[in-house]
C-alpha cells in the first residue's frame, strides 16, 4: 500500500468515528525499551505491541491534533515529491496556532509517532534528519547516482586521501564493491583519523567507519546492507564505558527502543564488540577515569531493563566487572603506551582473539 | 525629715493620728460617682463611642420592652447635630410604655432595672445602660434627659426631664407634666450629649444595620446627622417567641448569691427551698444534695450558717443534676440568619447552623454561626467577623473575647482558607457568631466581648467546624469544577485544529471542518457530562444600598484640595 493511502486510511477511520459520534482515537506504539523484546533468533529489538492512545482528553488532545497536522504535512510532502528536514517540519508547525510545537524535540517525537503508527521509515513519509550518516574510508567502492542525470557514479573510498566518504541520509539505492575482509565501526572521529592517517585499512584490508557517537539510522542501514551484500563481518570499537556499550554498540547491533518499528532494517545483528572491554582495561593497564554517578545509573538501568543485556550473560558479567572496578577507559587511552600502540598491538591482538570479544 | 524644714511648722505636734486623718477622707462612693470617673467601663471612652453606646442602650431597651409585650417593634432613631460635637439623640418606640412612677428611676438611677434579677434572654442585663447615657449627657452638656411615655390609648402621656444626683445616685426631677401624645403607647427619650459622628465599622449606622440583620421582625427608621433617612423595613411579621424566665440552675449559683437566696426565701425547709428556688431540682435531687452536704432536708433555711451553705454548695457539685431547660432561649434561627447574611454580603456560598442548647455555669445558651464565602469579598484580607449577643451586634473589641479566640483557634486550612498560626484566617469570608443566653457573660460592663468560658468556646468551635466542613466541600467542589472547566476549555482549544487537519487530510469541503468541530464538541459534552455551576454569585436577596450603610464615604475629597489647584 502506498504511504499516502495509509495516511488517508487513518484519517478516514477518525472521520468515520466522529460522524458516528464516537470518540475518535489515534493509537501508536509506545516507543521505549519497555515495549521491546529481543528477538534472539533474528537479532534485533521487536515491538511487543503496547500502544498509546491519543483522543479527546486534556492530556492527549494537543498531540492528537498535532499528529493529524503532521500526517497532513507528510501527505503534502509525498504528493509534491518534496522533503523536509526535522527542523523544517518544526518550523512549518509555527503556522498551526495553538497546535504549534514549542521546541523541536516535541515535533521530532510526533514525527516518530507517525512513523511508528504507519510502520514506515521517516524518509518514506518525507522527512529527513539533519545529522550526517557517518564517515567511511577503506577498501570500498560505493555506487551512487547523480541526483540530476541518474547516471551511476562510483566513489572509491581508498581515494579520499586523509579525508573520508560521508554516508548520505538515505542509503537504499547504493551498491557496493569491495575486496575487504571486515568492517570496523569506530566510536570517535579522533581514533578514525589516526587509523586513516596511518593507512590502517590498507594494512588490515578493512573498511573503516566513524560513527561519531550513537550511529544514525543511515549509518546503521549502510553497515547492515554492506555487511549483508558483501558478506563481511562487522567489528565495533568504542570507548570502554557504559555509553559505548549500551547506547552505541547496542543500538548498532539490535536497534533502539525509540524506533523499534524499523529496527528490523536498521540493525546489524552480526556486529561483534571487540573493545574496549572492562577486561581490556586490566589486560592493557589502561589509564582510567572514575565512573560517574550517571554511568553507574546507566549500567544498573541496563542490567535491569535492557532486553539485550538480559539475553547475554557475557554482557552482564562485563557490566558488573566495570561497576566493581569503578572506572572507565577511552579508546585513545592506548596512547599512554605509544601513539600507534592501538594500530601495532591492540587491534591486531584483539581481532585475532575472538574469545575476548563480547557478543 | 521634719527637722530639715525651715519655718518650723513641722514641729507642731499632730493633733490627730495618721489613721484618723485618713479616716476622715474615707467615705462611701456613690455608684454614680464611681461610673462618672470610670465612664470607659460603660462604653463612653471616646466621643464617637458615646453616640453609639447611647443609641444602642436605648434601642436595646425598646426592643426588649416590645418583645416582652409581644408587640412588633417600630423604632425611630434620630440624631441631630446641635453644634460642633454636640448631638441630640432621639429614640422613640411603640412599646408598652412605662408607668409614671418608674420613669425617673429607670432613666436616672444606675443599677436599677428588671433584667438583672431574672434569668431570661434579653438584650439589657444590668440596669446601667440608659441611665449611664443620661449621666454622660448631663456631664458633657449639662442638659437633662427628656422622656415621654404612654402606657395605653386611653391614658395620658407623661413627660419628664431628669438629672441624676451623682452623689446619691437618685433621680432629680427637673420637669414633670402631662402631655398630649398622638400614639397608642410607647416611650421616647431625647438626650443632648457630646459626641462625634463618623461612618464606618463602629458607627451608629453599622450598628443599626447589623441590628436589622439579626432582628428581621423590627422596623427601624433612622435619620443620621446628615439628615439622610434610612428605613430598615421588617422582613417578617412574626414576633420572636418571648423568652421565658427560668430559675437559676444549682450549678451556676455562687456562694454569695446562694446565701442571699437562703436569707430571703419563703420556704420553710431546705428541701422545699431547693425545689422551689432552682430549676431541675425535685424532691429526690434535693434530698441527695442535703445528703451530700450532711444536712437534714428539713433544716430551716434561715438557720443555715455560712459554713453549712458552703457544704451545700459542695453537695450540689457532687450531685448529678440534669441540664437547665433550654426552651427559654430564642435563637435567630438558621433561615433568618442566612436571610440577613444574604442581604448584607454578596457571596457565592452561605451556610448557617444553630447549635443545640448547651450550659455554662448553670446558664443555658445557644450558639449560632453563619458564614458567607466568596463573591465580592477580598481574598487577601482577614475574614470579617460579625458578633452578636442576644441579637445585639458587638462592634468594639473585634479581636477580643471568646468569639475571636474560638475563630482563631479553629484550623481553617482544611476548609480552603489561609491561616498562619493561631490567627484569624485570611480569605473571602464573613463569619457571623450569635450567642443567645439567659445571661451573656461579657468581659466588661460596656458589653463588647464575651468572656472565655470553655463551654462557650467549645460550642462556638463546634458550630464553626460544622459550617467549615460544608464550606470545605463547597470549596473542593469549586476546585474540581474549576479544574474540569479548565480541562474542557483546553480540549476545546484544539478541536478546530482537529477539524482543519482532517479536512485537509481527507480533502473535504471547507464546511466539513465546522461540522467536525460541532460533532467533537457534542462528543466531548456527552463524554464528560454536564458541569455543575459553582462560584457564580446569584443572590437576589443582596441589597447593595443596604450593604453600603455604615461604610465610610470614600468620594469625599480632602479639604484644601481645591485651593491648591488655584
Amino acid at each position: 500500500m502506498k504511504v499516502t493511502d495509509k495516511i488517508k486510511e487513518v484519517g478516514v477511520e477518525i472521520y468515520n468515528s466522529i460522524l458516528k459520534k464516537k470518540q475518535p482515537e489515534l493509537s501508536s506504539p509506545i516507543r521505549s525499551l519497555s515495549n521491546v523484546k529481543y528477538d534472539t533468533k533474528n537479532g534485533f529489538f521487536e515491538l511487543t505491541g503496547k500502544m498509546k492512545l491519543r483522543t479527546l482528553t486534556a492530556a492527549t488532545i494537543k498531540t492528537f491534533a498535532q499528529t493529524l497536522r503532521m500526517m497532513n504535512l507528510s501527505k503534502e510532502l509525498i504528493e509534491k515529491d518534496d522533503i523536509a528536514t526535522k527542523r523544517e517540519a518544526y518550523y512549518v508547525s509555527k503556522n498551526w496556532g495553538d497546535a504549534r510545537f514549542k521546541e523541536q524535540p516535541e515535533s521530532d517525537s510526533v514525527m516518530d509517532d507517525v512513523e511508528a503508527m504507519l510502520e514506515v521509515n521517516r524518509e518514506q513519509i518525507g522527512f529527513i534528519p539533519e545529522e550526517k550518516g557517518g564517515d567511511v574510508a577503506g577498501q570500498l567502492i560505493v555506487v551512487d547516482k547523480d541526483p540530476d542525470t541518474g547516471k551511476e557514479i562510483k566513489i572509491d573510498c581508498t581515494k579520499m586521501g586523509t579525508g573520508a566518504y560521508s554516508i548520505p541520509s538515505s542509503v537504499e539505492h547504493l551498491k557496493f564493491e569491495t575486496n575487504a575482509k571486515f568492517i570496523l565501526a569506530i566510536e570517535t572521529a579522533g581514533m578514525f583519523q589516526r587509523l586513516v592517517k596511518h593507512n590502517y585499512w590498507r594494512k588490515s584490508n578493512a573498511i573503516l567507519i566513524s560513527m561519531g557517537g550513537v550511529p544514525t539510522r543511515a549509518c546503521r542501514r549502510f553497515i547492515r546492507r554492506m555487511s549483508d551484500e558483501l558478506n563481511l563481518p562487522v567489528y565495533v570499537f568504542t570507548d570502554g564505558d557504559p555509553y559505548g556499550f549500551l547506547n552505541i554498540y547496542r543500538t548498532l547491533k539490535v536497534g533502539s527502543g525509540n524506533a523499534a518499528h524499523i529496527n528490523k532494517y536498521f540493525c546489524v545483528p552480526q556486529a561483534k564488540f571487540i573493545g574496549v572491554t572492562p577486561q581490556d582495561i586490566v589486560d592493557y593497564k589502561l589509564p582510567t577515569h572514575p565512573l560517574k554517578d550517571v554511568d553507574i545509573k546507566r549500567v544498573k538501568d541496563g542490567v535491569k531493563n535492557d532486553p539485550f543485556v538480559h539475553a547475554h550473560k557475557e554482557w552482564q558479567k562485563a557490566l558488573k566487572q566495570m561497576v566493581a572496578m569503578k572506572v572507565r577507559a577511552e579508546q585513545q587511552a592506548f596512547a599512554a603506551h605509544d601513539l600507534n600502540y592501538v594500530i601495532d598491538t591492540y587491534l591486531p591482538e584483539k581481532l585475532k582473539d575472538s574469545k575476548k570479544w563480547l557478543p | 525629715m521634719t527637722q530639715t524644714t525651715l519655718n518650723g511648722e513641722a514641729q507642731k505636734p499632730p493633733k490627730q493620728s495618721k489613721a484618723e486623718e485618713m479616716a476622715l477622707k474615707q467615705r462611701e462612693i456613690s455608684v454614680a460617682a464611681f461610673f462618672e470617673k470610670n465612664r470607659h467601663l460603660l462604653g463612653f471612652d471616646n466621643p464617637r463611642k458615646a453616640l453609639l453606646t447611647t443609641v444602642k442602650e436605648a434601642v436595646d431597651n425598646s426592643l426588649d420592652a416590645c418583645e416582652e409585650a409581644e408587640i412588633l417593634p417600630e423604632i425611630i432613631v434620630e440624631m441631630i447635630e446641635l453644634s460642633e460635637n454636640k448631638y441630640r439623640i432621639i429614640i422613640e418606640d411603640n412599646g408598652p410604655g412605662i408607668v409614671k412612677a418608674q420613669i425617673p428611676k429607670i432613666f436616672a438611677k444606675l443599677l436599677y432595672g428588671s433584667k438583672f434579677h431574672k434569668l431570661s434572654q434579653s438584650r439589657g442585663q444590668q440596669g446601667i445602660g440608659i441611665s449611664a447615657s443620661v449621666m454622660y449627657a448631663q456631664l458633657t452638656t449639662g442638659k437633662p434627659a427628656k422622656i415621654v411615655s404612654k402606657t395605653g390609648p386611653k391614658t395620658q402621656a407623661h413627660l419628664y426631664e431628669l438629672h441624676i444626683d451623682t452623689e446619691t445616685n437618685k433621680p432629680e426631677i427637673v420637669r414633670d407634666e402631662v402631655k398630649e401624645w398622638n400614639k397608642d403607647s410607647g416611650t421616647r427619650i431625647e438626650i443632648d450629649l457630646e459626641g462625634t459622628y463618623i461612618k464606618g465599622n463602629q458607627s451608629v449606622d453599622e450598628y443599626l444595620k447589623q441590628t436589622a440583620i439579626v432582628n428581621p421582625h423590627v422596623t427601624l427608621i433612622y435619620t443620621n446627622p446628615k439628615a439622610e433617612q434610612i428605613i430598615f423595613p421588617r422582613a417578617t411579621e412574626v414576633v420572636p417567641v418571648p423568652a421565658k424566665e427560668i430559675k437559676p440552675h444549682p450549678y451556676g449559683v455562687e456562694l454569695g448569691v446562694f446565701i442571699r437566696m437562703l436569707k430571703y426565701t419563703e420556704s420553710r425547709t431546705l428541701q422545699s427551698f431547693l425545689t422551689s428556688e432552682f430549676s431541675r431540682v425535685g424532691a429526690g435531687t434535693a434530698k441527695e444534695i442535703c445528703q451530700h452536704a450532711a444536712l437534714l432536708p428539713n433544716t430551716k433555711p434561715a438557720a443555715v450558717s455560712r459554713e453549712m451553705a458552703e457544704s451545700l454548695m459542695k453537695g450540689i457539685k457532687k450531685t448529678k443534676i440534669i441540664a437547665p431547660p433550654s426552651d427559654c432561649i430564642s435563637p435567630i434561627g438558621e433561615v433568618n440568619l442566612e436571610k440577613g447574611l444574604r442581604k448584607e454580603i454578596n457571596a457565592e456560598f452561605y451556610t448557617t447552623i444553630t447549635r443545640p442548647p448547651a450550659v455554662y455555669r448553670g446558664n443555658p445558651f445557644v450558639i449560632e454561626v453563619g458564614i458567607a464565602y466568596g463573591g465580592e469579598q477580598p481574598c487577601d484580607k482577614q475574614v470579617k467577623l460579625l458578633r452578636y449577643a442576644n441579637r445585639v451586634p458587638l462592634l468594639y473589641q473585634q479581636g477580643a473575647g471568646a468569639v475571636a479566640k474560638s475563630t482563631a483557634v479553629t484550623n481553617w486550612r482544611p476548609y480552603g482558607l489561609q491561616q498562619s498560626g493561631r490567627n484569624l484566617p485570611v480569605g473571602p469570608l464573613t463569619v457571623v457568631v450569635h450567642i443567645a443566653s439567659v445571661w451573656v457573660p461579657f468581659t466588661s460592663e460596656s458589653k463588647e466581648a464575651i468572656a472565655h468560658y470553655s463551654e462557650i468556646m467549645k460550642e462556638i468551635r463546634l458550630a464553626i467546624q460544622e459550617c467549615g466542613r460544608k464550606l470545605g466541600s463547597y470549596v473542593n467542589k469549586k476546585k474540581r469544577v474549576g479544574a474540569e472547566l479548565k480541562k474542557r476549555s483546553y480540549i476545546e482549544k484544539y478541536i478546530p485544529h482537529v477539524g482543519d487537519a482532517l479536512k485537509d487530510l481527507l480533502e473535504l469541503k471547507p464546511e466539513a471542518s465546522e461540522n467536525i468541530q460541532t460533532l467533537l464538541k457534542e462528543i466531548l459534552e456527552e463524554q464528560r457530562g454536564k458541569v455543575a455551576t459553582v462560584g457564580v454569585v446569584d443572590n437576589p436577596d443582596y441589597d447593595e444600598n443596604f450593604a453600603n450603610i455604615g461604610k465610610e464615604d470614600k468620594e469625599e475629597k480632602p479639604e484644601g484640595e481645591e485651593n491648591e489647584s488655584n
